[in-house]
C-alpha cells in the first residue's frame, strides 16, 4: 500500500465519484453526505504525505512509475517534491472545504455537481503529481471539463458565456503548449534516440537558445492563460463571477496555481537558457508588474463584490509570477508560499461573498453596508480574510509578499519598487470594500435580519483561518519544505548561483578593506 | 489449379467473395424466405453471419502473414495485395458494417422504409471497400470505389418518400459521377504514361520522368480532385452537408465512417504509391486542401443548427487533419492517418448513433434543440454523447486526442511548424461548436418528453463505440500497435 501512496491520493476522489454515481439521485441528503465523506477521505489520505515527506532529500519522492503508452514513451509516472507537496495539500484541503460549502448553495442536480467536483479533484491532483509530460497534459485537460460544467450548469446569469470563454481560452493555450511539448520531445529523441516524456529525462536535452525561446513561448501561452497573466486574464473575471461559490473557490485556490506550477515545474527546469534570457525575463516581469498594478486598479472601480475579488486574483498572481521570474531563492520560495496564501485568502474571500449571496442573492456592493451590526462573526471572519489578503504582518499574506519582494529586490530594485505599489493598492481596495460592506449604518432594510454564520459555515472557515494564522506566525516548516526544490531550481537555471553568493560575501568585505587601505595610504 | 485462378488468389479474395455472396443472398432471401416485413430483422442475423465468414477469412489471412513472417501477399498478378494496411482497414469495415446494421432496424421501421435491400447494399458497399483498401491496380481500385459509391447512391436516397433524401441522393450522384469521371481520366493518363495499370508499374514510370512533367501534373491534379471529393475535403466538400443531412441517419453514419475510411485507404494507395515520386508537386495542393478543409469545416460548423449538418462540417475538418498526416508523410504521420481514420470512425459513428436513437415517430431529432435536456431524460446517452463530442474535439483522455496527437507529432517531427499551429488553433475553434451540443444536452431545459427509440442493437453499438472511444484514449497501446502493424512495409 505505502509505495502506492500517491496513486491512492490521486484516485480516492475518483473512486468516491464512482460510488456517488451509483447512489440514487432522489436521495439528496445521502449524496451530499457521501460527497463530503469522499472529499474528506481525499484529505485524510493526503495527510501521510506530509509526515512521510523527507525535507532534506533532493529530487522527487514516493515515486511511482509504470509504462502507460510504450509506443509513445509515455509513463504513468508520479512523484512529489516540496512544491507539489504544498499544492497537493492545498488541493485536498480546499477541495473538501469547497464541497462542504456547497451544502445548501446547490439545489439542483446535486449528484452531477458533486461528481464533477470529485472528478476535478483527481484531475488537479494529477496535474501536481505527474512527472510525465503527457500524463500532465492529460490531467491538465481533464480539469477543463468539470469546471466547464460547474460554471455552465450551476453558475450565474451569464454562465454559458463565461463557461465557454473559460474553456476556449484555456484550451487554445494548452493546445499550443502541446506543440511545445512535442518539440521538446523530438529534440530529446534527436539527441538520445529515445522517445520519452519523463521530465527528468527531458531535462537532459540541450537545445539551441532560439529553439528554447520558441518552446518557452509555447509553454508560456498555455501557462499564462491559466495563471492568468496580463493580457490573457479576461476570461477570469467572467468565470469567477458566474461560477457558483465553490467553483470560484477551487478556480482561485487551485486551478490558477496550475499555471504557476507549470512555470516552476516545466518552463524553468526544462528551458533554463530561455528562462534567464534577459529579454524573456523582462517581458515576464513586466507583465507581472502590469498585472499587479492593473489588477489592483481595476479592483478599485468594481461595484460587484465577487468581481472585485476576481480581479484581486490577477493582482496577487502577478506577485507569484514576479517571484518566479526574479529567479532568486527568495523569490521562488515566496512565490510558492504566496500561491498557497492566495488559495487560502482568496478562497476565504469567495466563500465570504458566497455566504451573503446565499442570503441576499445579490453581489452588488452598494446593496450592503453595516453588516457588522447584524453579522458580527461574519464581519470578524471577513476582517481576518481581508487582512490576510492585504498582507498584514502575522498573517499569511505578509510572509509571501514580503519574501517575493525580497527576492525581486535582490534581482532588480526597480521591480520591487513597482511591485510595492501593488501592496498599497491592495490594502486600499480591500479596506474600502470592507468599509462599504461591513461598517457604517445599515441603509438597506433587507440587511436588517440577516442570520450570522451557522455551524457549518464556521466549519468551512475555521481550517482556513487556522492555516492563515499558522503560515503568518510560524512559516518555518514551509520554507524548510521548499528549500531543496527551490535551491535545485535556482541551481538549474543559474548554475553556480549559490557558490557565487557564498563567495560574494567575503569578497565584498575584502574589497571594502582594500579600498579603505588605499584611502589610508593616500 | 488453373494458372488463372491460383489458391493464393482464392485465399486473398475470400472476404470479398463472402461479402458479395451474402450481399446478393440477402436480396434473394428478402422475398424468398422472409417475405413478411416483421421477419426482416432476421436479415441482420444473416448479415452478421456473413460478416463472421468475412472476418474468418481476414483472420486466416492475418495469421498466415504473421506465421510466415510475410509483409504482404499479392494475388491476381499483383492486382490485389493483402498487407497490414489492408487488414487494418478491412477489420474496421467489418466492425462498422455490423454496428450500422444492428442499429438500423428500429430506425427504418419508424421511417416506414424497412426493406431487405438495405442490408444487401451494406454488404455490397463493404465489398467495394475491400477492393479500395486491398487493390493495387488502378482498375481494381476504381471498381471498388464505384461499387461502394453506387451502393451509397441508393442508400442515401433510401427514404423514397422524403424530398430531402431524394435531393441528397441526386446531388451525391451527380457530383460523385463527375468526380469519378475526373478520377478515371487521371487514371487513363497514368496508363498512357506507364503502359500498365498496376500501381507499382505506374509508380516506376512516373518516377522515371522529370519532376514537374506537365503530363504527370495533369494526371495528378485530376486524380487529386477526384479523391479529395471522395474524402469530402474542401474545396470539394459541397456535397457532404446535403448528403449527410438527407440520408437516413444510419446511412449517414456509414457514409461518414466506412466510406470515408475506405476513401482514405484509396487515397493512401494512390498518393503513397504511384504519386509518391511526385510528392513535391502534390504536397502544396494537399496542404491547400487540408488548411481549407480545417477552415471551412470548422467555421461553417459554428453556425449549423442541424446536428447532422454540423457533424458533416466537422467531418470535413477531420478530413483536413487526416490530410495533414499524409502531408507530414513520415512513419509517424502515416500511423497517425491510420489511427485518426479509425478513431474518427468510432467517435463519429457514436455521435450519429445517438441521433438514430433520437429519431422517434413524431420527432426527427436532428436539431440541436432536440437534444435539449437529454441529461435529464436519458443520462446514459447524454454522457456517451459528451464523450464523443470531447473526442471529436480532441480532448484527452479520449481517442480523438490520440489521433490529433499523432498528427501534431508528425507535423512537428517533419518541421511543418506553421501547419501545426494552424491545426492546433482549430482545435480550440472546434470546441465551440461541439460544446453547443453539450450545452444543449446538459444546460438547456428539457422540451421533448417522448422516450428515446432505443433498441438492444443501439445500446450494443453505442457501448462498443463508447468503450473504444474512451478505452483508446486511456490505454491506447494495443490499438497503436495494431495501427503500427498496418504500416509495416
Amino acid at each position: 500500500m505505502s509505495e502506492h501512496l500517491l496513486s491512492i491520493v490521486l484516485f480516492t476522489p475518483l473512486a468516491g465519484m464512482f460510488v456517488l454515481l451509483l447512489l440514487p439521485s432522489s436521495n439528496r441528503k445521502l449524496i451530499r453526505v457521501w460527497a463530503n465523506i469522499a472529499a474528506f477521505a481525499g484529505f485524510l489520505v493526503s495527510l501521510p504525505l506530509v509526515f512521510r515527506f523527507d525535507r532534506s532529500a533532493e529530487g522527487f519522492q514516493m515515486v511511482e512509475k509504470a509504462p502507460w503508452i510504450p509506443a509513445l514513451g509515455a509513463h504513468y509516472y508520479l512523484g512529489i517534491d516540496g512544491i507539489s507537496l504544498l499544492l497537493v495539500m492545498l488541493t485536498t484541503v480546499t477541495g473538501f472545504i469547497a464541497i462542504l460549502s456547497s451544502w445548501s448553495a446547490i439545489d439542483r442536480y446535486e449528484k452531477q455537481y458533486y461528481a464533477m467536483f470529485l472528478l476535478q479533484q483527481t484531475g488537479m491532483i494529477g496535474v501536481f503529481l505527474s512527472l510525465d509530460f503527457l500524463l500532465f497534459y492529460v490531467f491538465w485537460e481533464i480539469v477543463l471539463v468539470p469546471m466547464y460544467f460547474i460554471i455552465g450548469v450551476w453558475g450565474g446569469p451569464r454562465k454559458l458565456y463565461a463557461a465557454i470563454k473559460f474553456f476556449l481560452y484555456t484550451l487554445a493555450g494548452s493546445v499550443l503548449m502541446l506543440l511545445g511539448i512535442l518539440t521538446l520531445y523530438f529534440q530529446h529523441h534527436a539527441q538520445y534516440g529515445v522517445y520519452t516524456f519523463e521530465i527528468d529525462a527531458l531535462m537532459q536535452t540541450a537545445m539551441p537558445l532560439h529553439l528554447e525561446r520558441w518552446v518557452f513561448w509555447a509553454f508560456f501561452i498555455g501557462f499564462a492563460i491559466k495563471v492568468p497573466m496580463f493580457p490573457f486574464h479576461t476570461w477570469l473575471p467572467d468565470a469567477h463571477t458566474e461560477a457558483p461559490t465553490a467553483g470560484s473557490v477551487i478556480l482561485a485556490a487551485v486551478l490558477l496555481k496550475m499555471g504557476t506550477y507549470g512555470f516552476l515545474r516545466f518552463s524553468l527546469p526544462l528551458l533554463p537558457k530561455a528562462a534567464i534570457d534577459p529579454w524573456i525575463v523582462h517581458v515576464m516581469v513586466g507583465l507581472s508588474i502590469v498585472a499587479i498594478i492593473y489588477g489592483a486598479l481595476v479592483c478599485l472601480m468594481q461595484d460587484d463584490w465577487k468581481k472585485l475579488v476576481a480581479y484581486s486574483s490577477v493582482s496577487h498572481l502577478g506577485f507569484c509570477t514576479l517571484g518566479i521570474f526574479s529567479l532568486t531563492p527568495n523569490g521562488l520560495a515566496g512565490s510558492v508560499i504566496q500561491q498557497i496564501n492566495h488559495g487560502i485568502s482568496t478562497g476565504m474571500l469567495f466563500l465570504i461573498v458566497g455566504v451573503v449571496y446565499e442570503r441576499r442573492h445579490t453581489r452588488l456592493i452598494r446593496e450592503y453596508g453595516g453588516l457588522a451590526h447584524v453579522m458580527p462573526n461574519y464581519a470578524f471572519v471577513f476582517a481576518f480574510a481581508m487582512l490576510s489578503s492585504a498582507g498584514l504582518p502575522l498573517l499569511n499574506g505578509f510572509i509571501g509578499e514580503f519574501t517575493i519582494l525580497q527576492g525581486a529586490f535582490e534581482a532588480n530594485r526597480v521591480w520591487a519598487a513597482f511591485a510595492v505599489t501593488g501592496i498599497i493598492l491592495g490594502a486600499s481596495y480591500l479596506l474600502w470594500l470592507y468599509q462599504r460592506t461591513m461598517l457604517g449604518r445599515i441603509n438597506n432594510p433587507k440587511n436588517l435580519k440577516l442570520p450570522d454564520l451557522n455551524l457549518r459555515e464556521w466549519a468551512v472557515f475555521a481550517p482556513l483561518l487556522v492555516w492563515a494564522l499558522w503560515i503568518g506566525v510560524y512559516p518555518k516548516p514551509y520554507f524548510e519544505i521548499l528549500e531543496k526544490p527551490v535551491a535545485q531550481l535556482v541551481e538549474r537555471v543559474r548554475p553556480g548561483y549559490f557558490e557565487a553568493q557564498a563567495a560574494k560575501a567575503p569578497l565584498e568585505a575584502a574589497q571594502a578593506m582594500e579600498s579603505r587601505m588605499e584611502a589610508g595610504i593616500r | 489449379m488453373s494458372q488463372y485462378y491460383t489458391s493464393t488468389d482464392h485465399f486473398v479474395l475470400i472476404p470479398a467473395l463472402m461479402l458479395a455472396l451474402f450481399g446478393c443472398a440477402v436480396l434473394l432471401f428478402d422475398f424468398l424466405i422472409f417475405p413478411h416485413p416483421k421477419q426482416r430483422k432476421w436479415l441482420i442475423v444473416f448479415l452478421i453471419i456473413g460478416e463472421i465468414f468475412t472476418g474468418a477469412g481476414l483472420w486466416r489471412q492475418q495469421s498466415f502473414l504473421s506465421s510466415y513472417g510475410l509483409n504482404e501477399l499479392t494475388a491476381f498478378n499483383g492486382t490485389l495485395t493483402i498487407d497490414g494496411f489492408a487488414l487494418f482497414f478491412n477489420w474496421l469495415f467489418v466492425l462498422l458494417s455490423v454496428l450500422v446494421a444492428i442499429v438500423s432496424y428500429r430506425y427504418l421501421e419508424i421511417e416506414n422504409e424497412h426493406h431487405g435491400e438495405y442490408y444487401g447494399l451494406i454488404l455490397l458497399a463493404q465489398c467495394g471497400m475491400f477492393f479500395m483498401a486491398t487493390g493495387t491496380d488502378l482498375i481494381t481500385l476504381f471498381l471498388g470505389l464505384e461499387l461502394t459509391a453506387l451502393s451509397f447512391y441508393v442508400m442515401v436516397g433510401f427514404l423514397r418518400t422524403q424530398k430531402r433524401s431524394n435531393e441528397a441522393a441526386m446531388k451525391y450522384l451527380l457530383l460523385g459521377a463527375f468526380s469519378s469521371g475526373l478520377l478515371v481520366y487521371g487514371f487513363s493518363l497514368f496508363y498512357g504514361l506507364s503502359g500498365s495499370t498496376k500501381i507499382v508499374d505506374v509508380a516506376d514510370a512516373l518516377a522515371a520522368r522529370e519532376p514537374g512533367d506537365p503530363l504527370v501534373v495533369l494526371a495528378m491534379a485530376a486524380v487529386a480532385v477526384g479523391v479529395l471529393f471522395k474524402v469530402s475535403a474542401a474545396p470539394f466538400h459541397m456535397w457532404a452537408p446535403d448528403a449527410y443531412e438527407g440520408a437516413p441517419t444510419t446511412i449517414t453514419a456509414f457514409l461518414a465512417t466506412g466510406s470515408k475510411a475506405a476513401s482514405f485507404a484509396f487515397l493512401m494507395r494512390i498518393f503513397l504509391g504511384p504519386l509518391e515520386s511526385a510528392r513535391p508537386t502534390w504536397e502544396p495542393l494537399l496542404i491547400g486542401a487540408a488548411v481549407l478543409s480545417l477552415f471551412i469545416g470548422n467555421i461553417a460548423a459554428v453556425t449549423q443548427t442541424n446536428v447532422k449538418r454540423l457533424l458533416a462540417y466537422s467531418s470535413i475538418s477531420h478530413a483536413g487533419y487526416i490530410l495533414l498526416g499524409l502531408i507530414a508523410g513520415n512513419e509517424t504521420g502515416l500511423i497517425g492517418v491510420a489511427v485518426y481514420v479509425a478513431v474518427y470512425a468510432f467517435m463519429t459513428l457514436g455521435a450519429f448513433l445517438v441521433l438514430v436513437a433520437l429519431r422517434r415517430r413524431d420527432l426527427i431529432g436532428e436539431d440541436i434543440e432536440d437534444l435539449a435536456g437529454l441529461m435529464e431524460s436519458s443520462p446514459g446517452y447524454a454522457v456517451l454523447m459528451l464523450i464523443f463530442m470531447l473526442s471529436l474535439a480532441g480532448i484527452p483522455p479520449t481517442a480523438g486526442f490520440i489521433g490529433k496527437y499523432y498528427i501534431l507529432l508528425a507535423l512537428i517531427q517533419t518541421g511543418h511548424y506553421t501547419l501545426a499551429v494552424i491545426a492546433a488553433v482549430f482545435v480550440a475553434v472546434a470546441i465551440y461548436y461541439y460544446f453547443r451540443i453539450v450545452r444543449a444536452m446538459f444546460v438547456s431545459e428539457r422540451k421533448e418528453t417522448a422516450p428515446l427509440a432505443s433498441t438492444f442493437g443501439i445500446k450494443v453499438a453505442l457501448a462498443v463505440s463508447g468503450v473504444l472511444t474512451l478505452g483508446i484514449g486511456i490505454y491506447p497501446d494495443p490499438f497503436l500497435r495494431m495501427a503500427g502493424f498496418s504500416l509495416i512495409r
